[in-house]
C-alpha cells in the first residue's frame, strides 16, 4: 500500500514511523515545506528555539539524559551553518544526533543562491555521515538511514540536506522503505572471545590493575555490567569527564575523575597501575596529559567499538573491538569461571590507594568571610537536588566543579560538552533534557560567560513550559582563562572580565535579564540566601528558575595537571604537590 | 617516510572523493597520488592511493577510512603480490639534431610516441613508478616542455579478486 504524497510531508512521517516524538528547531525558506506538515503532527512536538546552536544542543542534551536519539531542524545557509557547533560537539561526544537541513532548489545549488551554503561539505570532518537529498523518492530511506547511522556502533551526528524541491515534489509514500543496506556500515558490536580470555588472564595476573572508564560505558548502557565487574574483581574504578555515573561516586572502589582535574588518588592510581582495564575510553590529551609517561608501568586492555580508538594514542595489549555492554558481561562470565568465587587479591595495591584517598581527598580553599565559594554552592545544588536530578553544565571552572563536588549515582544524570568544550551548552542542553525527563529536576549549571552565549533559550522554556533551574555560578570573569592567566601569565587578566559580578558594572543584571524573560530569579550574595534560593528552585515548577550566585573570583580549580606536562606532577593545589609513600 | 599502496572499494557518491582525500589531510596523511574509477560492480568505484606514511601509523588511515559510510573495502597491496602501473604523457623538445636520440630513447623504454611537430613530440609511457621515473630522467636533458601523470593503479596478482564477498 503506497500513499501519495509530498517530500514534506514524508520527512515528518519517516520521523514519526521511527518514533521520533521531539525535535527542536526554526524555520526558513528552504525547509517552509517541512514545516507545514509538522504542524500537523500529532505524534512529534516540535520545540521552537531561538537560536539553531540552541535547537542543536538542546537536541543532544535530549539524547544525553535519555539515552535517545536527538532530532534538531534548520533552515538553509545560517540557519544550518549555526548548527555546526553542536554537530561537533555531539560528534566529539559521540551523542546521537539527526540534524535536517532545508537546502536551496536543486537547479540552484552551486549558484550561490539565497541561504545557500554547502552544509554537507562544511560538515563532512565532524558527523559520522550525511546526506543530500535532491530526489524526494529517497526521504524515507535516506532518513532510516540517518537514524540507524546515528543511534548504533559508535553514535554520532548525521546530517540530511534535503532540498526545496524535493520537499515540494510529489511521491509513493510506503513504510518500510526498501532502501539499499549501507555495504560500507558494520559496526562490530560482539568481540572475539580469544580476546575476551587474554584480558581475564591480564587482569588475574595484575597486581594494580585500574578500571579506567569512559562515555562509553554510557553511551552503551553497560553501568549494570560495570558495576558487577568492579563486584567481582574488587579493582579501582575511575570514571572520565564523559562517564560521571556510570559507577557510583559514593562507591568506596570508586576513586573519582582521573585527567587534568582529577583526584589525586584517581590520576595516581592510573600512573602506578601495572593494568589499565579501559572501557569506552579514548585516551584523550585531558586525562593522559603527557602521553610518553602516562601510565608508564601499565599493560592496557582497550575495550572499544570503534576500531579506530584502539591503538590510536596508547598501544593496547589486548585490544577488544564491541559493545561495552556485550563485552564486560563477556568478561564477567569469564572471569567468574575462572576465579570460581574466589576474590584477586589486591590488597597491598588498595593499601596505597586507600592511603591517598586519606591523604588527598577532595576539597577546596573557603572564600574569605562573606564571599559564597563557587564549590560550596555546586555541591549544595547536588545534595539539595539529590541523585535523581540531572546536571548541564557549561564550560569552565564551574563544568569542573560539577564533576568533581556532585556525586552522581546514575548514567546520563551528568551531561557536559566534555571533548569540544563548547561554552553555551548547558542553558539548551538542559531545556533538551528536561524536555526528555519531564519528571526529573533539571539544572543548568552555567558560568556567567557561558550563560550570555545562549540565555535566549529561556524564552523558548518559559514560552513552551520547560521549567529548568539555572545557577549562574558568577565570579564576573572567564573564570578557567582567568585561573590561567593567575597561574601562567603572572596574573595579567587580558580580557577575562565579564564585569556581571557585584561591585561591577553587572552588565547584564542576570536577575533583571531572567525576569524580562518571565523566569523565578534570585540572587544569592551568602550562604543563607544560596540555600534559600536552591530550596525555592526545587520547589518551583510552573517556569524557569535562575539564580546569580554571586561567587568568589580567585576560586581555582584543583587539583591541577598543567597541560602538556606529566601526570606524575598532579598537583593538589597551588604549589602543592602529593607526596608518595612506599614505592617512591 | 615510508610509502604504501591502499586500494580501496567505494560507493560511487557524490562527494565521495572529498570524503576520502579530506579525511588523509585532516589526519595528517600526504597522499602522493591517487586514481579513481568505476570497478567491475556497478554502484562501487575503486580508488588507488599512494600514501606517504610518516610519525603516524598506516593503521590509523585504514581505520579512519574504513569509518567512512561509503567505503566498503580497504586493502593494502603490497610491492611482491601486486602489479603497480603510472600513465604519463610528456612533451619534450626536439631539433633535428636529436630527434633520433629521443626516439631511441623512447623505444629502449617501451613508450610510445603519439604526437609530433617540428620543434617536439609527445610521447606516452606506461610502467611502475621506477621505470616512469627513470625515463623521465633521460628525457630531461632534452628539455621538457610539459608533463602530465595519472596516479598509479595497483591490483593483486592471482586469482582472488578484491569483490570476492561482496555481494
Amino acid at each position: 500500500m503506497t500513499e501519495t504524497m509530498t517530500g514534506a510531508q514524508a520527512v515528518v512521517r519517516s520521523l514519526e514511523e521511527l518514533g521520533i516524538t521531539d525535535i527542536f528547531g526554526l524555520p526558513g525558506g528552504a525547509i517552509l515545506p517541512t514545516y507545514d506538515p509538522l504542524m500537523d503532527s500529532g505524534k512529534i512536538r516540535h520545540v521552537l528555539v531561538r537560536h539553531e546552536q540552541g535547537a542543536g544542543h538542546a537536541a543532544e542534551g535530549y539524547a544525553s539524559a535519555t539515552g535517545k536519539l536527538g532530532v534538531c531542524i534548520a533552515t538553509s545557509g545560517p540557519g544550518a551553518t549555526n548548527l555546526v557547533t553542536p554537530i561537533a560537539d555531539a560528534h566529539m561526544d559521540s551523542v546521537p544526533l539527526l540534524a535536517i537541513t532545508g537546502q536551496v532548489n536543486s537547479h540552484a545549488i552551486g549558484t550561490d543562491a539565497f541561504q545557500e551554503a554547502d552544509i554537507v561539505g562544511i560538515t563532512m570532518p565532524i558527523t559520522k555521515h550525511s546526506f543530500l537529498v535532491t530526489n524526494a523518492q529517497e526521504i524515507p530511506a535516506v532518513i532510516s538511514a540517518a537514524v540507524e547511522l546515528a543511534t548504533s556502533g559508535r553514535p554520532g551526528p548525521v546530517l540530511v540536506d534535503i532540498t526545496k524541491d524535493a520537499q515540494n515534489q510529489k511521491i509513493e509514500f510506503s513504510w518500510p522503505p526498501k532502501r539499499d543496506i549501507l555495504p560500507g556500515y558494520k559496526p562490530v558490536t560482539h568481540p572475539h572471545g580469544r580476546q575476551v580470555e587474554a584480558a581475564a588472564e591480564l587482569i588475574l595476573n595484575s597486581e594494580k590493575p585500574m578500571l579506567y572508564v569512559g562515555g562509553g560505558v554510557i553511551r552503551a548502557e553497560a553501568h549494570k555490567e560495570l558495576a558487577r565487574l568492579a563486584e567481582i574483581t574488587g579493582a579501582p574504578v575511575t570514571t572520565t569527564l564523559m562517564a560521571r555515573g556510570a559507577f557510583p561516586d559514593t562507591h568506596q572502589q570508586h576513586l573519582g575523575m582521573p585527567g587534568m582535574h582529577g583526584t589525586v588518588p584517581a590520576v595516581t592510581g592510573l600512573q602506578k597501575a601495572d593494568l589499565l582495564i579501559t572501557l569506552g575510553a579514548r585516551f584523550d590529551d585531558r586525562v593522559t596529559g603527557e602521553v610518553s609517561s602516562f601510565a608508564p608501568g601499565a599493560k592496557v586492555i582497550h575495550v572499544d567499538i570503534d576500531p579506530a580508538e584502539i591503538g590510536k594514542v596508547r598501544h593496547a595489549d589486548v585490544p577488544i573491538v564491541g559493545d561495552a555492554k556485550v563485552v564486560i558481561a563477556m568478561l564477567n562470565a569469564e572471569l567468574e569461571k575462572r576465579l570460581a568465587g574466589e576474590k584477586p587479591d589486591y590488597s597491598a595495591w588498595w593499601q596505597f590507594i586507600d592511603g591517598l584517598k586519606t591523604r588527598y581527598p577532595l576539597g577546596y580553599e573557603e572564600q574569605k568571610e562573606g564571599i559564597l565559594a563557587p564549590q560550596w554552592v555546586i555541591k549544595r545544588i547536588g545534595e539539595m537536588t539529590g541523585t535523581e536530578g540531572v546536571f548541564a553544565a557549561g564550560v569552565g571552572q564551574h563544568q569542573m566543579w560539577s564533576a568533581q563536588f556532585i556525586d552522581y549515582d546514575r548514567p546520563n544524570s551528568w551531561l557536559n560538552s566534555g571533548g569540544a568544550g563548547t561554552m553555551g551548552y548547558s542553558v539548551p542542553a538542559a531545556m533538551g533534557a528536561k524536555v526528555g525527563e519531564p519528571d526529573r529536576d533539571v539544572w543548568a549549571i552555567d558560568g556567567d560567560g557561558c550563560f550570555q552565549m545562549t540565555n535566549q533559550e529561556l524564552a523558548t522554556c518559559v514560552i513552551n513550559n520547560i521549567p529548568i533551574k539555572v545557577a549562574i555560578i558568577n565570579n564576573s570573569s572567564l573564570g578557567m582563562v582567568r585561573q590561567w592567566q593567575t597561574l601562567f601569565y603572572n596574573s595579567r587578566y587580558s580580557n577575562t572580565d565579564l564585569h556581571t559580578g557585584t561591585d561591577t558594572q553587572m552588565v547584564p543584571d542576570f536577575v533583571k535579564l531572567a525576569d524580562s524573560y518571565g523566569c523565578l530569579s534570585i540572587r544569592a550574595t551568602n550562604e543563607k540566601e544560596a540555600e534559600e534560593a536552591i530550596k525555592l528552585a526545587l520547589e518551583t515548577n510552573d517556569r524557569p528558575v535562575v539564580i546569580d550566585f554571586i561567587v568568589g573570583r580567585d576560586a581555582m580549580v584543583w587539583p591541577m595537571v598543567p597541560a602538556g606536562v606529566s601526570n606524575d606532577a598532579v598537583q593538589y593545589a597551588r604549589d602543592a604537590r602529593p607526596v608518595w609513600e612506599g614505592d617512591e | 617516510m615510508t610509502k604504501h599502496l591502499l586500494s580501496l572499494l567505494v560507493e560511487d557518491k557524490p562527494g565521495l572523493l572529498t570524503r576520502v582525500a579530506g579525511l588523509f589531510a585532516r589526519r595528517g596523511y600526504n597522499i602522493q597520488s591517487l586514481a579513481v574509477g568505476t570497478s567491475e560492480i556497478e554502484g562501487l568505484s575503486r580508488i588507488t592511493v599512494v600514501v606517504a606514511v610518516e610519525g603516524h601509523p598506516l593503521e590509523q588511515i585504514t581505520k579512519q577510512l574504513n569509518k567512512l559510510v561509503n567505503v566498503v573495502k580497504i586493502v593494502e597491496l603490497e610491492e611482491e603480490n601486486s602489479i603497480s602501473r603510472d600513465h604519463m604523457m610528456v612533451k619534450v623538445k626536439t631539433e633535428a639534431n636529436n630527434r633520433s636520440q629521443v626516439l631511441e630513447a623512447v623505444n629502449l623504454f617501451r613508450a610510445r610516441v603519439v604526437d609530433v611537430v617540428s620543434d617536439s613530440v609527445v610521447i606516452e609511457v606506461t610502467g611502475d613508478s621506477a621505470k616512469c621515473q627513470a625515463f623521465l630522467r633521460v628525457l630531461e636533458p632534452f628539455g621538457i616542455k610539459e608533463l602530465v601523470q595519472s596516479g598509479a593503479i595497483a591490483i593483486g596478482r592471482g586469482s582472488k579478486s578484491m569483490s570476492d564477498r561482496i555481494k
